[in-house]
Order: C-alpha cells, then structure tokens, then sequence
C-alpha cells in the first residue's frame, strides 16, 4: 500500500470537506464511545483487567522469544507449520507459495491487518489468485479499491448509498438486478454472494487476535461468521500474526478479551470468538487439511528495550480512534497508511519510518483520550512525543517551527528580558485589539486568526502589575 | 517580603502565573492570589519564571524544556507549595518534568520534589487546604469546559464544580462532551489551523446549544481559543477563566471584550 | 526460511538484552505453562451455580439468541419440533452425530427427518451438543470432533444447541478447566459463540445474520 502519510495535511484538508465522509464520521462518534462506556458500567473489575492485561502483555514481551518458540512447538506438534517472515515481501512470498502448492486460484479472506500491512491482496491478484474478502466492511471496499479506514470497522467511511451503488455495479452477474438501499437487504446480498465464494475457496486466510503459547492456537475475535467459514471449508487455513500476538495461555486470553471486545464494539463479548489448533484431525469430518501460521516481525523486534516497546501491548480494539477529535474530524484515510488514529501515529512511523510518517504524531493535541481509553494502558501521547524528539533530533521538523520555537527559547531562558519582550508584546496586541477587545487578523497568526478571533491582553502584563504593587506595599 | 515574615505559620505559595496569564490575562492571576489569601497562604511570585517549557517538550526540543524546567526549580523548589492557575502547565510541571531528567538523578530528585508540592489552583484550594466554599456572587447561567491536561492528568472534574456550586445566584448547565479537547493543543492550533478550527467549531456548538451565558475553564490556553471562534461566530457569550467567578473579581470586561 | 526465525529471534533478545531464557527463569515460565494462573475473575462469574444458570439465560437473550429451558433430556425432541413448527421451519435437521444426542428419544417427535452428519451448503438447521456454556456472558461452548463437525455451527441459517445446565459454568476460565479435564487435548476448533451472526459494517447498525446462522436457539436441559 502506498504511503500517503507525508501529505497528511492536505489529506485532512480534502476530508474536512467530504460531505459524505463527514456524514459517516458523525456513526461513529454516536456509536463507539457510548457503547465503551456502557460495557464498562456493568463490569466493575473492568480497570482491574486493564491492570492485569497490561502486566499481562508486558511478561510476554518480556520473554517474547521463549513464547514464540513454544508456540511454534506446539503448533508443529499439532500437525500445523509456522513460517517466520522478517518483513512483508517474505511475508506475501510464503503465502504466495503455500497457495501455489495447493494450485489455488480463490482464496477467501477474514479480516486482517497483517494481511492490509503487507499489502496481500495486490500482490495475490498480480500472480493470478483473486482474494475475496468476506468481512462485510472489507469486501465493501475491496468492491470499491479502497483500503479500510478503521481497524476494526473498515467502511466506516462509506454511507449506505455508496454501498448500494458498490454492489449494484458488481452483483449483476449473481443475479441481484435490482439497486438494493436497505442495510438488511444489502447484508443478506453480500451473504449470498460470498456464500458461493466460501465454498469454491482453495486457500482461506484469517488474521489472528492472539496466538497461544500454551496450545499453539490461534484466536479470532469476529461476528458475522465470516472468519470461521474461511477458515473451516478450504482446504487450507494460513493464520497471519505478527509476533507480538503471543499470549501465554487460555487463561491469559481470556483476561484480554474481557478487555478488547467491551473497548472495541462495547460487546460483553463478540459473537463468535474461536480458537483453532493445528489442521482437522484425522477422525474429524470437516475442517481444512493444512494449518500455516505465518509470524511477521517487520520491524516489531526493533520496538523491544526501546521507547517504543510499550506500543507492542495493543492488542488493536481502536478505542483510541473511536475516541480521538482528530481521527472524528477527518477519518482514517487521512493518516496515509494502514493503522489510523492515535496507535497509528505510534506504530506507522516505526513501520514505514519517521521521514514519511513525521507529521503524524505531531497531528495532536495530546488531550489524553486515546490513553484514557486504551484498555492495555498505553502511554500513547507519551511515545507521540516520543517520536517528535527524534524528528527535531535529526531536524526533521520544519525550519519555521525550529526558528519560532527557538526564538521563543532563547528569551524564556532570559527572565530579565523576556518581561522586557512580554510587556512589549502585550502592549502592541492591546494597541491592535483596543477598539474591539479582540484582533481579528494578525500578521504571521494567520492560521489563529483565519479561524476565530485572538482576544487582546489587557494591557500590561501581570508581572508588571506586581512588581507595581509589591512597589507600592514596601 | 514582610508580610512572609510576619506570618511563619501561613503555607508560603509560590505562585506560577503562566505565560499566557502574564500577557493576556493578569487579573487571573491577581483572582489566584486573592483565592489563595484568602484561604489563608502567603503569596509569593518569584519574578524569574517565564514558562513551563511544554512548547519545547511538546514539540520535542528536549534540550531547551530541559533548561526551562532547571530554571523553573531553581525559581520555585524552596516554596511549601507551587499553585498554576492552569491544568496543562502544572500539568507539565507535576507530571513531566520528573521524566524530562530521566538519567540525571540529581536533577530528577529536585523534579520529584517539585512535582510532589505543585498543584493547579482549584485542585489545591479543594484537594489540599480543604475549600469548601468561596464568598462570590455571579449572577448568569455557565457551562464549564473540562480542559484535557486538568481532567486527565490531574484529575480535576469535580472540584470546579463543587466550588462553582457555592458561588450565589451562579447557574451552571453542563454542555455535551465537556471532557472532550475544544482543540488549542499549544502549537497544535497554528501547526494544524483546519483541524483545529474543527475541533473548536465542534466545541462553541456544544457551549451554545447549552444556552449559558458564561463559559468557564481553568486553563487560559482554551479559553483564548473557545473566546475566539464564539466571538468570530458572533455568540454573545462572555468568556472567563473560572478563578476570576471564584474570586469574585468579574467586574472587568470578559475575555475578549472591549472595555 | 530459519535465517528469518533467527534473526528475529536474536534481534528480540538482542533489545532485551539477555540470550535464550534459561535457567531459574525459564522453569518459572515452564510453570507457569504447565499450571496457568487466573488473573482477575468477573464477581458475577463467581456466583453459586443456580445463579449462574440464570445468568447465562439472560446474557445469551441479551445476546439475541433464543433459549427453550426443559427439564429432561427426553424433552428435547418434541421441543426442537415445536421450535421450528412455531418459526415456520422445515422439520428437516442435520444433526452432529454425536452419541448423547442420538440417545435422545427422537421417535417423540416423528415429523422430523434428521440426517446426521457435517452441514453443507443448503442446509437449513442443525442441531449441535455444546461442550458448555459459560455464564459471564451467555456463551455456548462447541469443540470440533467426530461427533461435532464444525461446519453445524455455521452454514444453516438456524443452529440449534442443546446445552445441559449442569454444564454451565461462571467464567470462561472454568470452561477451560472443564476442557483439561477432559484430558485430549485442544480440539481442532473451540467455538465460543454468543448470539446469531451480525454485523454493524453499513452504517454502524446492527443487522442479524451476516454470514453464520440468522437464529441461535438454545434447548438448555435441565435448567
């Protein structure tokens, strides 16, 4: 996928004025934080959790290369095979050739973020196997060329009439002639669809929400059903994680999906949530003949003993999006890569590098919410700034930002004169303001003044003042 | 100094205007120290401080926060207790300067102890001397704007609005999403204007579909902001930094308001 | 492909600073594997059991799904027989050949054709045994085997579990020890499931019956 991050700016510009984008923003600030919220009033333990899952996911990262070996084991033991993959072209290349093995030609897909992060779908097509997402939101916009702009609700940007239109112009073929508007009419035309895509599958491809130590399992957390019937009827399942994913054992997911369900969707839990151990079983009378868990590093080994290592809890339930007003003003698009909101601006700088990510994680105004939220505790404005110190460590930051910020510097150092400057500067916005109480354009404040008004000071500065009444008391 | 003297028994509080309240807002800082008097502190405000360095630290000039904290110590460490009329600098001050000096243990100490006796104004008067009431009159309907850094990282919620619950004839009516950011962020606002301006639009909705006169908040960066786009939109609404309602002291002109 | 395994391997420990655990050490996370501790348990997982029962009705109706409490296992026939007349449902099931639900007295009800075996595409309702249901959140435990194929769970538009209330228990960590008890191992497939199939990805509002089962309709025994 290619990156846009560097033109964030002008990527939010262009969002703030989609109508039908700003529209769909409008669902989700309505849905997600009020469903959190009241998930979380009827468990009272609910911060309790968070504790134990933070401790929890700092053990594993801890001891992160003895609980990928025994994963690994475990899987091999179960009759499954484990490929390591140290960046996304290893990654696309080992599931090229698990497909090529079996002569694929359709493979179906659960919902994946690995599978967006190494750009798998396109790189499927241009060796001749169609990959068919099968998540409602992912297939919408695969229908569209799209890439999801959420991470867990991938069309969160369309409305319904984009989706009707989307499947008016495809399904056609499949007898649905009609242009469908009604939510539920439009579901029940995607199940049919997709239904005929399950069954002729060679190859289904899931995600994983964890990966267990203890059995070699992996785990998806879902809803509609689609993971499950990817990974049940093709003949072979490959399950792609990156290797952060590692969860010791049933106890230790269980603790994580009390959290990750209630901070994701506000669900107690998701409908379906199934833990899968290798290939069917020699008795079994369904189930796919081969089991591949492909692990992908692609730069996550590198955030371990860092500042960035924290980041490896999230355990991506996009509580920090749902709840940011930048990612609410502008959707997931703008951020110009595959993980939007707050964890994105942690995580793509890491992945795709600070040079192309930078703007990023200065795109906020360190209110808090995202760590608020964040159900594994992570320190997420922390490590935003984290990344803004690199950027003015390799002056990566824009010279006028170095300049102002330096000007300001050299007099805030320099108590004597800086109430010199101050007193000036209070004086001069005054005079400008003086009519009207307020300045309604001000020359190098134009990004202020554009907007609203900058209110006037009252004239001399407090540190004028007091010195004028300490005067007068001695 | 002689008042100092003259009163060993009274808890000596250095008093960290801010920058923002030095050149735009002083009669907030003259509302703190009457708030602060009359709950029985000596005031002082030590004339070497000029800001917190959260527009350094923020926008990742460690070096130059660095040297600002160093210069806001030295300035402040012998006070009982250090008060900011703003959740965002005492903020800075109680919860990131420890970690600025993260392997300089003799300047981490010093910031340790720093940060163990600052508190934001409403935070102190409520949390630490025990204020329960103040002597105020404010007769309008307000609505309070919890401003991010007070809210989450000191906690402050409850306290404004239990004091602002004392002030007579004051009737305050809650708009919706007060806890979220209005979108000042400090160089946030010129660094991304059209987001900002979003969040900010957002935010004067809210305060006028709750209908109140007078919007307060305890930190003079938002309010600069929310004064400035309801007075572009033309809302008649005055807007206060809520020390100055506290303190009785709203006989000057609102934010933003011609004299 | 074991370069890749390596290296990844030593550029984690190399952040981490140490080699292969080993040691001390690596016998406390041996032990920790072999007897995995609880973390915190949801107090209303830790009710006695007749509460818990309660629980998981009205969490799994919370969860849309249906639930027909009877009180013998011989009960069963006749109810799934009312279920799918009252639903106007064909009284046609594919059903997990599965020995204790083949033990059940479906001569009793001598409308339905019952096939036993894995589903396929078409199929309009199955009838599945759940290993468990877990009370905290109304979930019906099903593990994948020759007497339970997977794909009963998810092709019919209807699914039908019988769950014996002496098999609901408070957490999912209880469900977990029921399973090592059991003492083969994990299954192919756990499926936890809570509820019929839904999605919110039009919109943000909640449709039933995405891709698995419209209706979940659970005959709890005993209950």
């Amino acid at each position: 996928m290619q990156v846009t991050s560097q033109t964030f700016k002008s990527n939010a510009s262009v969002a703030l004025r989609d109508a039908a984008l700003q529209r769909a923003l409008k669902n989700l600030k309505a849905g997600f934080p009020g469903k959190r919220a009241a998930a979380i009033a009827k468990l009272p333990e609910f911060d309790q959790l968070r504790d134990a899952g933070r401790d929890l996911k700092n053990h594993v990262l801890e001891h992160l290369d003895f609980y990928l070996e025994r994963f690994e084991a475990k899987v091999i033991e179960q009759g499954g095979q484990v490929h390591w993959a140290r960046d996304a072209a290893e990654a696309r290349q080992i599931v090229l050739d698990i497909c090529r093995s079996v002569a694929a030609r359709r493979v179906t897909k659960g919902k994946s973020m690995i599978s967006e992060e190494i750009g798998l779908n396109e790189f499927l097509e241009a060796h001749g196997i169609q990959p068919v997402e099968t998540d409602l939101g992912e297939y919408i916009i695969q229908l569209r060329h799209e890439h999801p702009s959420h991470i867990i609700a991938p069309a969160i940007h369309l409305n319904r009439d984009q989706v009707a239109d989307a499947f008016h112009a495809h399904h056609g073929p499949y007898g649905f002639t009609e242009r469908n508007e009604n939510p539920r009419a439009l579901m029940n035309e995607a199940r049919q669809v997709l239904r005929q895509q399950f069954l002729s599958a060679d190859v289904g491809i899931t995600g994983a929400n964890f990966c267990i130590a203890e059995t070699g399992t992996t785990v998806i957390v879902t809803n509609e059903g689609n993971g499950d019937l990817t990974q049940i009827l093709p003949r072979v399942h490959i399950a792609l994680a990156s290797i952060e994913k590692m969860v010791p054992t049933l106890e230790d997911v269980s603790t994580l999906t009390r959290l990750l369900t209630r901070s994701a969707t506000g669900q107690e839990i998701t409908v379906y949530t199934t833990f899968s151990s290798g290939p069917r079983r020699v008795e079994d009378l369904d189930g796919p003949e081969q089991f591949h868990v492909v692990l992908l590093d692609n730069g996550r080994s590198g955030m371990l003993g860092g500042e960035f290592q924290d980041m490896l809890r999230c355990i991506r339930c996009s509580a920090c999006m749902n709840h940011c007003p930048v990612y609410g003003a502008i959707g997931g698009h703008a951020y110009g890569w595959v993980y939007p909101g707050p964890m994105g601006s942690v995580l793509t700088p890491q992945l795709v590098g600070i040079d192309a990510a930078g703007q990023l994680p200065n795109a906020s105004t360190f209110c808090g919410r995202c760590e608020e939220v964040c159900p594994m505790r992570i320190p997420l404005p922390k490590m935003m700034r984290h990344w803004r110190e690199r950027e003015f460590e390799r002056h990566l930051s824009p010279a006028a930002v170095r300049f102002g910020l330096g000007a300001w510097a050299f007099f805030a150092k320099r108590p004597r004169l800086y109430r010199i400057v101050a007193g000036v500067g209070a004086w001069l916005l005054r005079r400008l303001g003086s009519r009207k109480g307020r300045i309604e354009r001000l020359p190098l404040a134009g990004g202020w003044t554009a907007w609203r008004d900058l209110p006037a000071p009252q004239g001399r500065t407090f540190q004028q003042q007091w010195a004028a009444r300490q005067g007068a008391r001695s | 100094m002689s008042a100092t003297l003259s009163c060993p028994h009274k808890p000596r509080v250095g008093l960290f205007v801010t920058c923002l309240v030095d050149v735009f807002r002083p009669t907030v800082g003259f509302a703190a120290v009457k708030l602060l008097e009359d709950a029985g502190c000596t005031v002082e405000v030590p004339a070497a401080q000029t800001c917190c360095g959260q527009p350094a630290y923020n926008s990742g000039d460690r070096a130059d926060a660095r040297d600002l904290a160093r210069q806001v110590i030295a300035a402040f460490e012998d006070f009982d207790y250090v008060v900011v009329p703003s959740g965002s600098c005492g903020g800075t001050i109680k919860r990131h300067y420890p970690h600025l000096f993260d392997g300089d243990p003799a300047w981490q100490t010093r910031a340790e102890r720093l940060s163990a006796k600052t508190f934001e104004l409403v935070s102190f008067l409520t949390d630490v001397l025990g204020v329960e009431r103040v002597i105020a009159r404010y007769p309008d309907t307000v609505t309070y704007h919890d401003s991010c850094s007070g809210l989450r990282e000191l906690g402050i919620k409850s306290q404004p609005r239990r004091l602002l619950a004392t002030v007579a004839d004051l009737d305050l009516r809650e708009m919706a999403e007060s806890e979220v950011c209005c979108g000042f962020g400090g160089t946030f606002c010129v660094k991304y204007p059209e987001l900002s301006n979003r969040m900010v639009s957002e935010k004067a909705a809210h305060i006028q579909t709750s209908e109140a006169g007078t919007l307060l908040a305890g930190d003079l960066g938002c309010l600069l902001n929310m004064a400035g786009k309801l007075q572009r939109e033309g809302a008649a609404i005055k807007v206060r930094h809520i020390a100055e309602v506290l303190a009785g002291m709203t006989d000057i002109p609102a934010i933003g308001e011609p004299d | 492909m074991s370069d890749a395994r390596e290296q990844i391997l030593n550029t984690l420990r190399r952040g981490l600073q140490r080699g292969p655990v080993a040691g001390e050490r690596r016998a406390e996370l041996e032990a920790r594997l072999a007897h995995p501790p609880r973390n915190v348990i949801p107090a209303r997982a830790l009710r006695p059991h007749f509460e818990q029962v309660d629980l998981f009705v009205q969490m799994a109706r919370n969860a849309a799904a249906t639930v027909d409490p009877v009180t013998h296992p011989a009960d069963v026939p006749v109810a799934v027989s009312a279920f799918l007349d009252c639903e106007g449902l064909p009284a046609e099931l594919v059903m997990a050949p599965d020995p204790e639900l083949a033990a059940l007295p479906w001569s009793e009800a001598p409308t339905l054709h019952i096939e036993r075996r894995a589903a396929v595409d078409g199929d309009q309702t199955s009838v599945s045994l759940a290993f468990a249901g877990i009370a905290e959140t109304g979930t019906l435990v099903l593990l994948s085997g020759p007497y339970s194929p997977t794909t009963l769970n998810f092709l019919p538009d209807t699914h039908i579990v019988v769950l014996r209330a002496d098999r609901i228990v408070g957490a999912y960590e209880d469900a977990w020890d029921l399973l090592r008890a059991r003492g083969l191992g994990m299954p192919r497939t756990v499926n936890f499931i809570t509820g019929p199939s839904r999605s919110a990805d039009i919109e943000q509002t909640v449709q039933m019956g995405a891709h698995g089962p419209l209706r979940l309709h659970v005959v709890l025994v005993g209950g």
